[in-house]
């Protein structure tokens, strides 16, 4: 999840010397990857030519397409390299991210959520809205989103252009416009089609690029225990290998969190509402071609996301017990001219990689890098053209009309991105601040969207000051803290917090107060007729009943892949 | 329009098979001439059979996913 990476690129400087060189075997392999995903881009321009099939892949997409999809937009490269980098430096407990953020929250999308978005036919979220709460709260939403996803597109394009600059030594310019025109021809020729084939074709080449550092790294290091007992030698202060047995206090552990905190700020708040209203993601499982295709398309997605920690918690891991130097904060490591945290997940290919293999990896980093800029993409052109124009307009777009803003807006949407890349670039810091504030979106969404799904009593003007509210109190909680810093011990409880932590605790108060505003201003305004509600609300809406055997059915699926994400809470306990 | 649109699952069978023959090519050559860079279990050729992974798995995708034009080849598959 990129929200939570924020400090993590914000001081990286340009650099001359870089960690590996690339042989002529490994630009190869990086070149038939931009053949192959440009080739796939101008193969799908045929079968583009409605606005379903541009913005909505034509609804038709299998399962299996939407699921990859899903967890692949959201897999981009700041979240392989950050995560290994968080590993290294906050341990196993990263994996909370995944095992208590991202699956149970996936699950929860498919069983009680996906029913009312893929029987309202609503192209977005913020349409969703529209539906649920009318203009005032969709655009809201809408115009917040829009505009968080392209900064957020240009400040991903910046750190990976970062990233090239210090890993492989590549110039900043050429990093930021090459990747940067690929995407955008692929996704302009055949949109969200186009988008969902790539991702799932990078999704395949991340794993195959970066499953063979855990492989190695664990043979290397003895099998697992060995890796343990090593790390216990080489950090005896720090307990880097237990996910759950640290929780009991925030000083016991390196991220200065409490169960609490990961529970219900993370668990309950983060990782549900972005899993569950960030449109990025949430489009791709809308294009499914019927609602068990819909609900299946998130639990499948979360059965990969339940092993994803196999290739960039892991790496983090192997690198705290094998790695010959000790690496250290951005800060340090500037004035040092050591190795960053960040650097964990290259210095682990450079560590096993030769010719051909090491091309792999870093063709997994610029695939993951590409699937998450198509993901802000191809939401914003959506967002943009059915939330923010057509709504301004007297009368409604064309289909073809549709199409043709939807390219433009993409042509468009990543020419902002490129201004913003090069706006932080100057100013490196702001990095931090418009992360951060996107972050303080999800939190308060989630209980707006929440609460209009499951209770007809909410109401428009409940929904509309609740979000606002929401959003308000995320923002001033947030300025709090940059303003004054010692009111950390009031926000996430404890003067130990790190960043996470707090962006964890934040979300949580800005949830609560977001869910009171919405229900006392539901509760003196009245509420709409339950035939108006039809297809948006639990209990105003006849969910089709399709009697499939068990083994087809969503909620037997999400029940094995439940069970199996406790049995590794537990064993990693 | 959807009848004849080649399934995802091809192009990934494709570019595994591709990029399975460079690496297996490579770790062949890096067998007989190692890289003048020093690797942690280099022992173990990674490259080689990392690589006929990759190109058997192409394969398989290829046969699989090929297109055959008496059939609609639909996603599902």
């Amino acid at each position: 999840m990129n929200f939570s990476l924020f400090p993590l690129f914000a001081q990286i400087a340009p650099t001359s010397t870089h960690l590996v060189n690339l042989s002529w075997v490994d630009l190869l392999v990086v070149g038939i990857y931009f053949v192959f995903v440009l080739g796939i881009g101008f193969y799908l321009k045929s079968f583009t030519k409605s606005g379903t099939d541009f913005f909505m892949a034509g609804r038709g997409m299998t399962a299996w397409i939407a699921g990859v999809a899903f967890i692949s937009a959201n897999l981009g490269s700041l979240e392989l390299l950050g995560w290994a980098g968080s590993s290294y430096q906050y341990g196993i407990l990263c994996v909370h991210w995944y095992w208590i953020g991202a699956v149970p929250a996936m699950l929860f999308l498919a069983l009680v959520m996906m029913p009312f978005y893929y029987i309202c036919k609503t192209h977005s979220v913020p349409g969703y809205l529209r539906l649920r709460y009318g203009r005032g709260a969709q655009s809201v939403a809408a115009v917040s989103f829009g505009i968080m996803t392209v900064l957020m597109s240009g400040i991903n394009m910046y750190a990976m252009a970062l990233v090239m600059n210090v890993v492989l030594g590549w110039n900043i310019h050429f990093s930021i416009w090459a990747s940067s025109l690929a995407v955008a021809a692929y996704v302009i020729l055949g949109g969200l089609l186009s988008a969902m084939f790539n991702e799932v074709l990078q999704f395949v080449l991340i794993w195959f690029g970066a499953l063979l550092i855990p492989i190695l790294g664990l043979s290397e290091a003895g099998g697992w225990h060995g890796m343990v007992a090593r790390i216990h030698e080489k950090f005896p202060a720090q307990n880097y290998t237990h996910v759950w047995s640290t929780l009991g206090s925030p000083a016991d552990n390196p991220m200065g969190i409490s169960w609490i905190g990961i529970v219900f700020g993370l668990g309950c708040v983060i990782a549900t509402g972005y899993w569950t209203t960030d449109f990025l993601v949430v489009q791709r499982v809308l294009t499914a071609k019927d609602l068990r295709s819909a609900q299946m398309a998130p639990i499948i997605g979360a059965a990969f996301k339940m092993f994803v920690p196999l290739i960039v918690i892991l790496p983090g891991l192997l690198g705290l017990a094998l790695l010959p130097e000790t690496l250290v904060g951005e800060n340090v490591a500037k004035v040092t001219g050591g190795h960053s945290y960040n650097e964990v997940l290259p210095l682990m290919l450079a560590h096993y990689c030769g010719p051909g293999l090491l091309g792999l990896g870093i063709t997994a980093l610029i695939a993951g890098f590409m699937s998450g800029m198509a993901g802000n993409l191809t939401a914003f052109a959506t967002v943009w053209t059915y939330d923010i124009y057509n709504p301004l307009r007297k009368k409604p777009m064309s289909d073809v009309e549709n199409v043709r803003m939807g390219r433009w807006c993409t042509f468009i949407g990543v020419l902002i991105s490129i201004g913003t890349a090069y706006f932080v670039m100057q100013f490196a810091s702001i990095m931090d601040y418009v992360q951060a504030l996107f972050s303080l979106f999800i939190a308060p969404l989630f209980g707006t969207v929440i609460l209009g799904m499951l209770f007809a009593r909410i109401t428009s003007a409940g929904g509309f000051w609740g979000l606002l509210a929401g959003i308000g109190s995320s923002i001033s909680l947030w300025l709090w803290v940059k303003i004054d810093p010692s009111a950390l011990r009031f926000v996430a409880l404890s003067s130990d917090a790190k960043t996470m932590a707090e962006d964890m605790y934040r979300a949580l108060w800005s949830f609560l107060i977001g869910v009171i505003v919405t229900v006392v201003v539901s509760l003196l305004t009245k509420p709409r007729t339950r035939e108006e509600l039809a297809g948006l609300v639990r209990g105003c809406t006849e969910i089709p009943a399709i009697h499939y055997p068990l083994l087809q059915r969503p909620v037997f699926w999400a029940a094995i892949v439940g069970v199996a994400c406790v049995i590794l809470n537990v064993i990693f306990w | 329009m959807q009848k004849n649109r080649l399934p995802i699952w091809f192009f990934i069978g494709l570019i595994m098979a591709l990029y399975g023959l460079i690496i297996f090519a490579a770790g062949v050559y890096a067998y007989y001439v190692p890289p003048a860079v020093e690797l942690a279990l280099a022992n173990v050729h990674a490259a080689i059979w990392w690589g006929l992974l990759m190109l058997f798995v192409g394969i398989v995708y290829i046969i699989k996913f090929r297109p055959r034009p008496e059939h609609d080849i639909s996603e599902d598959k």
